[in-house]
């Protein structure tokens, strides 16, 4: 007989002060920029009244250009060649972030590719997650069948934007208008 | 720098027990437990008022990439990051202590070679951080970092010092009761876990917005460590006793085979 499910332990905000534990050396450059198939993503991150967040900070974690999941090892210790999948960057002052990686293949044959987006801050008492989808996949969103779930009025806001060569803008707001779409993969937590 | 033009303590803890009791209500209406994590809309700690989403959340379904996580390993982490203590060419201020437990998914399996990253205040409750004002010595000898991997058990072990309270300025005259944060890897991606270990008998707990968001005063009990006198080492240092939870979405307990989309 399975003993009851344990209680979850609860979330506590990261606090203000994880700026000199948490990021770690050659944490946004999951892929090196040098990497022929290097994407830049990046963006800022705003909290209700406009204002960009200058104590957030921001994982990626995505699967190879294939589709596959990624077992290679050495996310805190990058060696310059192997793409984990892994990332992490605290913003800066002005809120901003930027991750070097792949773009990654979808997972499933009827799924775009994304990038999974977790934001941890000051003030947010349980990270959000969030997923970046590419802006330069037209066909493959539209065909999403989570995407066709979301209020096309607000699917934007999962769409990182082509602003440059292997570039993509993916701004995540916090509170009110255009607010980012975030996820709950555990209906049954929040009832 | 005391500000008298804050809200004062009372303020903040009734609209604490006002929240408080909205939710046991709510719950109690729908009848259903209270949710282990704290809502992300609590006022009390001020912080949240514009950084909570005003949207529900959307409902997704894991996929595979969200369902395991990176692969951290030895290789990643030395040995020592699990010392706190040993990191200067002098010891640290204040009271060592040995902090242990297991990592557990919610059906007590072991959540095995992952990731758990720690930080703290020193004893004198400051941060090694530019941004902490706090006017309380730094400790050459403490920067107050650690990180480790879980064993085949999913346990893990630290050696620290207790961290100190200290004061911030969500209100006047608030207090933070003595933490050590910690940031925890599970097997899924979805299990992903940043919180606040304590310290038992803290009077501080009740006046705390931040665990106080915690509505549920079951879950609120599980971040509190117990002193453990196994764990304890003669002539050296005590020891506490923390076990961690990370259950996720249910889906995680679908075997691929079982999955339409395998």
């Amino acid at each position: 007989m399975p003993d009851a499910p344990l209680g979850q332990t609860p979330s506590q905000t990261v606090g203000p002060f994880f700026g000199y534990a948490l990021p770690f050396p050659g944490g946004p450059q999951v892929a090196a920029p040098w990497h022929p198939e290097s994407i830049r993503l990046h963006g800022t991150v705003y909290d209700g009244a406009g204002d960009a967040i200058p104590d957030a900070i921001i994982e990626i974690w995505h699967a190879d250009s294939a589709g596959r999941v990624i077992a290679e090892r050495g996310s805190l210790d990058r060696n310059g060649h192997t793409v984990t999948g892994f990332g992490r960057s605290a913003v800066n002052r002005a809120g901003e972030f930027e991750f070097s990686t792949i773009k990654p293949g979808s997972t499933r044959a009827d799924a775009a590719p994304y990038i999974l987006v977790t934001v941890f801050a000051r003030g947010l008492t349980h990270h959000l997650f969030t997923r970046a989808y590419f802006g330069d996949e037209v066909e493959r969103n539209e065909g999403d069948p989570f995407l066709a779930t979301v209020d096309p009025l607000r699917r934007p806001t999962l769409i990182a934007a082509p602003d440059a060569q292997n570039s993509y803008r993916f701004d995540i707001r916090l509170q009110g208008e255009g607010e980012t779409v975030f996820l709950d993969f555990d209906a049954e937590i929040y009832g | 720098m005391p500000n008298s033009t804050a809200e004062n303590q009372e303020t903040i803890s009734e609209e604490i027990a006002a929240i408080h009791a909205e939710h046991s209500a709510r719950a109690e209406a729908a009848g259903r437990p209270l949710s282990a994590h704290p809502p992300r809309n609590f006022a009390p700690y001020r912080s949240t008022m514009l950084r909570h989403p005003t949207h529900e959340l959307v409902r997704a379904d894991p996929e595979e990439i969200e369902l395991v996580s990176p692969a951290f390993g030895h290789t990643d982490v030395a040995a020592e990051e699990n010392d706190l203590t040993i990191q200067h060419s002098g010891e640290p201020l204040g009271e060592r202590i040995i902090v242990t437990g297991r990592v557990l998914d919610g059906e007590g399996r072991p959540v095995r070679n992952q990731l758990v990253e720690i930080w703290q205040a020193n004893a004198s409750g400051r941060y090694v951080h530019k941004r902490d004002q706090h006017p309380a010595p730094l400790d050459p000898n403490f920067t107050g970092v650690g990180r480790l991997i879980t064993g085949d058990n999913g346990e893990y072990r630290l050696t620290t010092i207790k961290p100190g309270a200290y004061p911030w300025k969500n209100h006047r005259n608030a207090w933070r009761p003595a933490h050590i944060h910690f940031s925890f890897f599970g097997s899924a991606f979805t299990q992903r876990l940043v919180t606040q270990m304590y310290f038992p008998g803290d009077p501080l707990f009740g006046l705390d917005p931040i665990y106080q968001s915690i509505v549920d005063p079951a879950a609120r009990q599980r971040l509190v460590a117990q002193y453990d006198h196994d764990v304890s080492e003669p002539e050296w240092a005590l020891g506490y006793r923390w076990d961690v939870v990370l259950t996720g979405p249910r889906s995680t307990w679908m075997e691929p085979e079982d999955s339409d989309h395998a």
